[in-house]
């Protein structure tokens, strides 16, 4: 086996890509659990958990691009860096929105449910393990798992149904309801928005492995 | 449509098989990419087309070559297929003997003697070979003079005023600085439309850059051919993008 020095590069793309996709999972997980104990100190961790995938985001940006210039990669090794380069992009936007989950769990800390959170505790779950997946395809060059991403978005967006629904019924019940039920909506919207990224991860993946972008329309 | 028709080439020097059953067809008005490692048998094959191969003792090929339909071997006017088939080569070789006389080698061997006719083909084809500018004002001036980039441009032209109807070329840019390099490409580029145009190469930047298919030699065998986004971004077979992606070995 020749370009070691390659190849040793490539293995430390897949270890911070790996660290990256723990990083959103932490914030997702975080801003959700903030959310739920009303609990200020784990928001503002979910804040910081933020600006470390910012920060991880440059540093792989900054090791793709250089193996660009320096190993001018084709075959296999560009559609893997490429992929690496987009799916960085969809992490970094799944970390900004369990900043912004954060932020209203700050701001809802000091005031009763309306409702026990039931739903968006489920979708946060659902969006972690879309997540953590789409990272396993890609270092396992698993299609099938990529897949299977793809597939599961469904499950979010039918959680996130039922979260709109159950807050139509409270706005309905009693329009004082209406302030906390739009700050939920935010949440479930942002869930909702994670999951479309997992799945734009999961079809750059897919790309990494077979060539073809069979996507849809990506999340923006 | 297909310049050369290859059937089931194969090429022995002595007992040694340098190529085996070779099928391909080479279209016109495309830049055609051989690839492949040292020893692999891409050269051997360019220099079938204009059999360049019969110089060498012990060379066997069998097979069949056909140029425009018609079997290269089987036709005993070799200097009339290596008119229609320029060749030009990894170092540039211009002749000791002015710019001018380079060019107009080729014609006067093929007969042509008008001093005018002859001038006509020289600007022509130094035009063509985007090196007229140059050399226009020291056209009586050794070729030797010329810079390396220069003097490649100048065995194009060379190549070009037999007006050929393919152009094989083996490595043409490995000995060149990266501004001549460019210059050689950004030629075969516009070279293409009129000419056939088959270039050995071991930069497979320079492959993805000009060609629009590639071939993948190895141990005498064509492994794998297509279009060269095809090969470079999803080659089919596990040799050829080992080879393509530095693990060959």
């Amino acid at each position: 086996m020749m370009r070691t020095r390659f190849d040793r590069q490539l293995e430390t793309l897949n270890t911070m890509l790996i660290e990256m996709g723990a990083q959103t999972e932490r914030a997702i997980a975080l801003s959700i659990q903030a959310l739920k104990e009303q609990n200020v100190k784990l928001a503002r961790q979910a804040i910081a958990c933020e600006r470390e995938v910012d920060q991880t985001e440059k540093e792989i940006e900054t090791l793709c691009l250089r193996l660009l210039l320096q190993q001018q990669p084709v075959a296999g090794d560009l559609r893997l860096i490429s992929a690496a380069l987009k799916m960085i992009t969809d992490m970094e936007r799944i970390g900004d929105q369990a900043a912004d989950i954060a932020e209203i769990s700050i701001h809802l800390s000091q005031e009763p449910y309306i409702k026990k959170l039931e739903h968006i505790p489920q979708m946060a779950q659902a969006t972690v393990k879309m997540v953590t997946e789409s990272i396993d395809a890609f270092v396992h060059r698993d299609l099938a798992l990529a897949r299977e991403v793809v597939d599961y978005d469904d499950v979010v967006d039918g959680l996130f149904d039922a979260v709109k629904n159950d807050l139509i019924a409270l706005i309905g019940a009693d329009s004082a309801n209406g302030i906390q039920a739009i700050d939920l909506i935010m949440v479930a919207k942002y869930l909702e928005r994670i999951g479309d990224h997992a799945v734009n991860i999961a079809q750059w993946v897919a790309f990494s492995i077979t060539g073809t972008h069979d996507g849809g329309e990506e999340a923006d | 449509m297909e310049k050369f028709r290859l059937r089931d080439v194969s090429l022995w020097y002595n007992d040694f098989k340098a190529l085996k059953d070779i099928t391909m067809d080479i279209v016109s008005g495309e830049v055609t990419a051989f690839i492949g490692p040292s020893g692999c048998g891409k050269s051997t094959l360019l220099k079938s087309f204009n059999r360049m191969n019969d110089l060498v003792e012990g060379c066997k090929i069998t097979g069949s070559i056909q140029l425009d339909g018609q079997d290269i071997y089987k036709d005993p006017n070799i200097n009339g297929l290596r008119k229609r088939v320029g060749m030009v080569f990894q170092k540039p070789n211009p002749f000791p003997m002015s710019i001018y006389d380079n060019v107009a080698f080729g014609p006067r061997t093929h007969g042509v003697k008008s001093r005018l006719v002859l001038d006509e083909l020289v600007e022509k084809a130094l035009r063509d070979a985007a090196v007229w500018e140059e050399t226009k004002d020291r056209l009586k001036k050794s070729a030797l003079s010329l810079s390396g980039g220069q003097q490649q441009r100048l065995c194009i032209a060379r190549a070009l005023a037999v007006e050929p109807q393919a152009l094989l070329m083996d490595e043409p840019t490995s000995a060149l600085d990266p501004i001549s390099t460019s210059k050689i490409e950004e030629l075969v580029t516009q070279l293409k439309e009129r000419y056939t145009i088959v270039i050995v190469t071991h930069n497979m930047q320079q492959a993805t850059r000009i060609s629009d298919k590639t071939a993948f030699f190895l141990l005498g065998e064509l492994v794998e051919y297509g279009k060269t986004e095809q090969v470079f971004s999803l080659p089919r077979d596990k040799r050829c993008e080992d080879y393509i992606t530095g693990r060959f070995g």
